[in-house]
């Protein structure tokens, strides 16, 4: 997920050709008090216009106890974002409270339901409530970690190990999972030393994230390589598909590869497996039966 | 409509800078600035022209200075500086 | 016994029967004088004004120059400004290229001092200018190929060269580099100036480091040279190139570079013993990172690299992963610093680097060449001199000329510059014809020259994103919406020939966007 300014034009217009998963259009941090106005409008209009692609379209507004969130909902929602990032997520109740607004505007258009949630946890009490987050609306789709503020929060500082975030980090991903949702991991700012961000995409997909939110479009190649599954894992999930889809052409119940009974846990991963490589553009989805 | 003056938009490549300025006569004068200026100058006027129309905006001056804006950059410049100009916002509050 | 005296009547009657005058010893004379101080009193030493008035130089003739110092050059407007000073009108300015720097050629444009150009390319106020009617006669642009074999073959004739020399002895063996500690203005290559050096009828070699005879290996041979001008200062040394590897960190060429890379890899041509040329814009530089990492990988060398060297190119010669550089021109310190040091680092003419008729110039030996564009079109066809509001803003360089001899020609160049697409209908000057142009790379895709099926296959064989290069200019449209046409006037501002002697295309003029 590729963070990009909401108040910078040049950067939201072709934002989507460095392949991303996803794009998030940002009304919150990287807009100051004064711009609020005119980066909402910005975004309204290019999520309007400009041709993202396959790419997931998220916008992070702003808590809706400032002036700002509702009308940053009314904007993104009208616009057709497929989903709602909320900053600073503490309790179900925000989560309630965000959905309620979105439903507002989307009986209005005729098309209830069509907007996502996804959720950043970036405190204490976040880490907390992760779980009631995540299962807080049908809508939920994703909890991120937010680790500036939580850190300051917690009173204290990033380290390059991350050694501070491990809890909040593990938590997440346990609560994603149990609620059935994705979990993102949050941003690294330092976009000279590639190494140590290596490092941390390799640690947070080994905990089991699904992907890292990026601030530069430089680090996406890192990501997928990281997240890219190799070539034997990638014909291992081919061939269990394939014993998928011939067992339901015979109707029959019990799949069997290699003469081994398949769990649904492994036809999940196997499946999981083929979406990683097509995500990182290893494979191609027309040569998947997928 | 009580208007002020009012801008949106900056300098910066793939943006455009639009300054309402609320004025005597009844129509719509656009001046324009444009490094695109052959090839877009009269669509970027008309989307200028078109967006303050369906917001209901006249008699008011606009002095854009275009650095390679697209469409819709153009259009949500325009809207929130007429927004800015009039104080009536396009969101419900 | 025979003497000298008793010899004297047959001397007399072998001269007689020569046709030759008998040897007066009467007409010699010693010089005693050290010949460091000797060398200062060397009959080609001479300020501007006698070399000028010396090399018999008169109106209507053609002068020429050199753009080694880029946009640091203060040859072109001194000279000018002293053949003005002179009363000189009606003269045709060649020069291999022209830039922002050159504006003041518009008041003696204006006065009559200059009447025609020649020259690769042409930028800032004087390109504009002349875009928009300036001159009586259209400028004739040609290649850096085709204006080495014009020179050669006497299309372009030039009766006096003033070419610009970071170092020189008072007998005229110059260089584009210096030994000496008092080097000022260093450029590398002199390889644009060789041929006005070899075919002009007077050359004037003007420098700001006179050294001390003899200044070889040399560049530029005395044989070649008439007078020798002593100047203040020939170039802006910070204009003239950068001091240090510059990698870009623009998201966009680094997309633009990876993908070239890829292109290459994937080529068929990415073999032991390639050759390659790369221009230096950030994408064509960045894409040199990423090769290098892949020739590491697989144990592959390339043979040579040519061109334009830049400071990436002599990193992964001095690595071992490219034989030989033929330098055409240093694009910055650390490869004309290379170019002074090293023999494998080698000088050549721009006849040598890519003239069509010479049989033995580097660029018919090319694999691969790296090229950029203002434009390009559904046809292929690439433009890289006039800009899509029909102002020139540009220079023709190596690029037809490499695009057409390369086994494998690539154009990067994004879809778009802000609102100006850059995959049009057709391009708004034809500089290099499609038929030489094999693959496009963009940011939304590949796009492969029909003449090239092989080529598309193994790409899209690699997982590369081949489109159509339709899509691609429709992509364009989607985007910006439909571009108004220009408006273009009647007079013929601009004739680009082609590389071999052919007229290709003109360019009309455009009404002045100032007013």
């Amino acid at each position: 997920m590729m963070f990009v300014p909401g108040n910078n034009p040049g950067m939201m217009a072709d934002a989507h050709i460095y392949g991303p998963d996803s794009i998030m259009l940002d009304l919150e941090d990287s807009v100051t008090m004064t711009e609020k106005d005119t980066a909402r409008l910005l975004v309204y209009n290019a999520l309007k216009s400009v041709d993202y692609g396959d790419t997931e379209m998220v916008v992070r507004i702003n808590p809706l106890n400032t002036p700002y969130g509702k009308k940053d909902i009314e904007a993104v929602v009208k616009a057709g974002v497929h989903v709602i990032r909320m900053p600073k997520t503490e309790t179900a109740e925000e989560v309630i409270e965000v959905e309620r607004e979105i439903e507002k505007v989307e009986r209005e258009l005729g098309c209830v339901g069509r907007t996502k949630i996804m959720a950043a946890i970036e405190s204490a009490l976040g880490v907390v409530n992760a779980y009631a987050i995540a299962t807080a609306s049908p809508r939920m789709m994703g909890i991120a970690l937010g680790a500036e503020d939580y850190c300051a929060n917690l009173k204290t500082q990033r380290t390059p190990g991350g050694d501070e975030l491990r809890l909040a980090r593990e938590t997440i991903v346990v609560a994603a999972r149990a609620a059935g949702i994705d979990a993102l991991d949050t941003v690294y700012s330092n976009l000279d030393d590639m190494e140590t961000f290596r490092k941390e995409v390799e640690f947070i997909h080994t905990l089991g994230f699904d992907g890292k939110s990026i601030i530069n479009p430089r680090q996406i190649e890192v990501v997928n390589e990281v997240f890219a599954p190799t070539q034997k894992a990638i014909e291992k999930a081919r061939t269990i598909i394939a014993a998928i889809r011939e067992a339901e052409r015979k109707g029959s119940g019990v799949i069997a590869v290699n003469g081994k009974m398949v769990d649904r846990p492994v036809v999940i991963r196997a499946q999981r497996t083929i979406d990683l490589a097509i995500a990182s553009g290893i494979i191609k989805k027309e040569e998947e039966n997928v | 409509m009580e208007m002020k003056v009012a801008q949106a938009g900056t300098l910066e490549s793939g943006d455009i800078l639009v300054r309402i300025t609320p004025s005597q006569e009844s129509g719509l004068e656009i001046n324009l600035d444009s490094t695109v200026a052959y090839q877009f100058g009269a669509q970027i006027k008309k989307v200028i022209a078109d967006t303050l129309g369906e917001l209901g905006v006249t008699g008011v001056r606009v002095d854009a200075t275009d650095k390679g804006a697209l469409d819709c950059t153009v259009r949500a410049r325009v809207t929130a500086a007429a927004v800015r100009a009039t104080g009536c916002d396009v969101w419900k509050d | 016994m025979s003497t000298l005296k008793e010899r004297g009547a047959l001397v007399a009657e072998a001269a007689r029967k020569m046709d030759k005058p008998v040897y007066d010893g009467d007409i010699f004379n010693k010089t005693p004088e050290a010949r460091r101080e000797l060398q200062k009193q060397s009959p080609k030493l001479a300020t501007l004004e006698e070399a000028i008035r010396k090399s018999g130089l008169k109106d209507g003739m053609t002068i020429s120059f050199h753009h080694h110092f880029r946009g640091g050059d203060k040859v072109v407007n001194m000279v000018v400004a002293k053949l003005a000073e002179m009363g000189f009108k009606n003269l045709h300015l060649a020069a291999s290229s022209l830039s922002d720097v050159h504006a003041p050629l518009i008041e003696h444009i204006e006065n009559g001092v200059i009447t025609k150009i020649s020259t690769s390319g042409l930028r800032g106020e004087l390109a504009r200018r002349i875009s928009t009617g300036l001159m009586e006669e259209p400028v004739v642009f040609r290649s850096h190929g085709g204006r080495g074999s014009a020179i050669a073959n006497g299309d372009l004739h030039i009766d006096v060269a003033f070419l610009g020399a970071s170092s020189s002895d008072p007998l005229g063996n110059a260089c584009g580099y210096s030994r000496s500690p008092n080097a000022k203005s260093i450029c590398g290559s002199l390889g644009y100036a060789l041929p006005d050096a070899q075919y002009a009828d007077k050359v004037v070699i003007i420098t700001d480091d006179l050294v001390a005879y003899p200044n070889t290996p040399n560049s530029i041979s005395e044989r070649d040279v008439d007078f020798v001008v002593e100047v203040d200062s020939v170039g802006d040394s910070s204009k003239i190139s950068s001091g240090a590897i510059r990698d870009t960190k623009n998201p966009r060429d680094i997309l633009l570079a990876q993908q070239a890379a890829k292109v290459i890899i994937n080529s068929g041509y990415f073999k032991d013993g390639f050759s390659i040329q790369t221009g230096s814009g950030g994408a064509s530089l960045a894409a040199v990172k990423y090769l290098r990492d892949s020739m590491i990988e697989k144990g592959i060398k390339a043979s040579y690299a040519l061109g334009g060297i830049t400071a990436h190119m002599v990193r992964l010669h001095e690595e071992g992963l490219i034989d030989r550089l033929i330098d055409v021109q240093s694009f910055d310190k650390v490869a004309a610093e290379s170019l002074m040091r090293d023999q494998a680092h080698k000088e050549v003419s721009a006849c040598e680097y890519a003239a069509a008729d010479e049989p033995g110039s580097a660029v018919h030996y090319l694999d691969i060449v790296i090229l950029s564009a203002l434009e390009a079109d559904v046809n292929f066809n690439v433009n890289v001199l006039v800009g899509s509001d029909g102002i020139i803003r540009g220079a023709i360089g190596g690029h037809p000329d490499t695009a057409a001899d390369s086994a494998l020609s690539i154009i990067v160049c994004p879809l778009l510059r802000g609102r100006i697409p850059c995959i049009v209908d057709e391009v708004t000057t034809l500089i290099t014809p499609g038929k030489t142009v094999d693959v496009i790379v963009t940011e939304y895709g590949i796009a492969v020259n029909p003449l090239r099926p092989e080529i598309a296959e193994t790409l899209r064989a690699a997982g590369l994103n081949v489109v159509d290069i339709n899509w691609l200019k429709d992509k364009a449209k989607s985007i910006i919406g439909d571009a108004a046409p220009l408006p273009f006037g009647d007079k013929v501002v601009g004739v680009v020939m082609n590389r071999d002697g052919s007229v290709m295309d003109v360019i009309k003029n455009i009404e002045d966007p100032e007013l």
